[in-house]
């Protein structure tokens, strides 16, 4: 690299001017922005009072549920898809042959490991009958390991919890044209 | 003689109790300013520990003492034993005894025939020497701490902030040095008293003096912008890095002691102590005589402890307004810039004092005081035009041959 290569910008630190050199003026006028600061408004969300915001709770990815369809039966037909995209192997299903003449079969135990989970959204893009689906719920806490493993009753207890909050996709209401008001948060 | 004991001893007491808890909530106070300033809340929820009493953040210091106190006590295996146990005991039982000449306000008439006077030792004719005298024994905290810590890093933070110190002795008995002109006594009872009957506090009469004891004050409480033998950034710990539980608990707590006997000095010599103009006279609220009235003792304690908070409050904004300076430039700073100032104070001070009379029949109380405002400002637009930043023996970065290359 030579002395005079035109690619080189030659930086010198800026000269102080006699405000700098004083020193407190600008001490002051540090101070002003601290003074702001100090009674300006604060950022933090006092959390078990307040709850913070979702963007878009339909986009979340918090706990899963399974979704019924019109007639109330799982929409899961134990295809596998899902257990096998999931990253972390957190899926357990146990396949049996569907009571219902429409479907081949539907799942006789279907169990998550919400531990292991890493809410990656891999299965709910992966099921070809949207079945599975990550909802807005993000608070979630047991007391032991157990009680962690959200079998299928649970996974559907979900769903009754949250089908009016958060609707399927295929349930065809748009969900954004609501007044952000009933949004579900 | 009894009742004289007796007395120091409750005084010792009632300061020494209320010194240790002030520096707990005033550690509390810091976190909850330093999180306001940036944008936050602090710690607002602890209340008692162990119950659901809600105290909104004012049981954290207690769950902070209860930390330290649990906390495993951990020699460290090369360390000299003795200096190691003594660095945190010296530096503690110097921040505590700053206090034995510092007044708490003016008097309380409670029993007897005279007044009990509000500090531990009345009458004592060198306050400030021995102020300035402990401060200077309480390097040997610092001293004594990086050195027996067997660590390269805590000594080299010692040695800063040992030299931080000493360095700034000088402006500090420099901008004192104006107030002890101005009184002619070295009792901090007499200063107040004289800001009291003249009306005029220092801070007015002696800006420059202000400014460079104030700046002092912050080098010598180690707060930031001068705070790089601590800086946890630079240097983990500094010289407390190797110490744990009650020890460091020492260290943190002579921390905050040196600020609040900063602040105490800065209110009782520049602010007026405990007067507030017309507030804390008897004329004005219609006592007659001498003999100050109960309450009005108590509010002059109230307006002394106001002030002393509002100075602090001041340091904790500032700690959070202005980048740190690094060490050559903190020394610069001391002896470059402060030293110069703090003797142009001087100067200033001795002049106008030696001839007031003729200056206050030409120009008035008024005019004395403006001039000794121009001429500080003066003297720092001197010091700002003529203190080069740094020597001259530094190539400027444009010139291409600094790196020589070809």
């Amino acid at each position: 690299m030579k002395a005079d290569d035109p690619t080189i910008r030659w930086v010198e630190e800026p000269k102080l001017g006699l405000m700098g050199k004083m020193y407190l003026p600008l001490i002051f006028g540090g101070l002003t922005t601290t003074a702001r600061h100090l009674v300006g408004p604060k950022v933090t969300v006092s959390f078990p009072e307040q709850r913070p915001e979702i963007g878009n709770p339909l986009i979340y990815r918090g706990v899963h549920r399974l979704n019924k369809d019109q007639q109330g039966r799982v929409k899961c037909v134990a295809c596998f898809l899902c257990a096998t995209a999931c990253p972390a192997h957190c899926i357990d299903i146990i396949a049996a042959e569907s009571p219902w003449p429409d479907r081949e079969k539907y799942p006789q135990a279907f169990c998550i490991d919400e531990l292991r989970c890493i809410f990656c959204g891999m299965c709910e893009e992966a099921c070809p009958v949207d079945a599975i689906e990550l909802t807005s719920l993000f608070d979630l806490t047991g007391r032991s390991r157990e009680e962690m493993i959200f079998d299928k009753e649970k996974l559907l207890s979900v769903f009754d919890q949250t089908k009016d909050a958060e609707p399927m996709p295929s349930a065809g209401i748009p969900p954004l044209d609501r007044p952000k008001e009933e949004r579900p948060r | 003689m009894l009742e004289l004991i007796s007395i120091t001893l409750i005084k010792i007491i009632i300061l020494c109790a209320g010194l240790m808890t002030a520096a707990a909530y005033f550690v509390l106070l810091e976190r909850r300013i330093a999180a306001w300033v940036q944008d936050r809340r602090g710690p607002n929820r602890v209340g008692i520990p162990l119950t659901r009493i809600k105290l909104f953040g004012l049981g954290q210091p207690l769950a902070d003492g209860l930390k330290f106190i649990f906390k495993e006590e951990f020699t460290p295996a090369q360390v000299d034993k003795v200096m190691y146990t003594l660095a945190p005991i010296s530096i503690l039982t110097t921040a505590l005894a700053i206090f034995a000449v510092i007044p708490f306000g003016d008097v309380l008439p409670l029993w007897g025939e005279k007044p009990i006077e509000l500090v531990v030792v009345p009458n004592f004719d060198a306050g400030v020497i021995y102020i300035f005298a402990l401060s200077s024994l309480a390097v040997y905290g610092v001293l004594l701490g990086g050195w027996a810590s067997n660590n390269k890093y805590s000594l080299l933070g010692g040695m800063r902030s040992t030299a931080q110190l000493i360095a700034y002795e000088l402006p500090l008995s420099l901008g004192l040095l104006g107030v002890v002109l101005a009184v002619g006594s070295l009792r901090l009872e007499t200063i107040i008293g004289a800001q009291a009957s003249s009306g005029w506090w220092f801070a007015v009469t002696q800006p420059l003096g202000l400014i460079v004891f104030l700046i002092a004050s912050y080098a010598e409480a180690a707060r930031l912008p001068f705070d790089l033998p601590e800086a946890e950034q630079e240097l983990i710990g500094g010289y407390h890095t190797e110490y744990s539980s009650i020890r460091l608990l020492m260290y943190l707590v002579a921390e905050f002691l040196h600020m609040i006997t900063a602040s105490f000095l800065i209110v009782i010599l520049f602010f007026g102590g405990w007067s507030l103009w017309g507030l804390t006279s008897p004329g004005f609220w219609g006592v007659e005589g001498e003999a100050i009235p109960l309450w009005l003792g108590i509010v002059r304690i109230g307006v002394l402890m106001s002030k002393i908070v509002l100075v602090i409050l001041f340091f904790m904004l500032s700690r959070w307004t202005w980048p740190r300076f690094r060490f050559d430039q903190l020394m610069a700073l001391a002896w470059k810039v402060m030293l110069p100032l703090g003797i142009a104070n001087l100067i200033i001070v001795a002049v106008l004092a030696e001839y007031r009379a003729p200056l206050v029949e030409r120009l008035g109380e008024g005019g004395v005081i403006a001039l000794t405002w121009s001429l500080s400002i003066l003297a720092m637009l001197l010091a700002a035009v003529l203190i080069p930043l740094h020597s001259g023996n530094r190539k400027q970065l444009s010139s291409p041959d600094l790196f020589g290359l070809p």
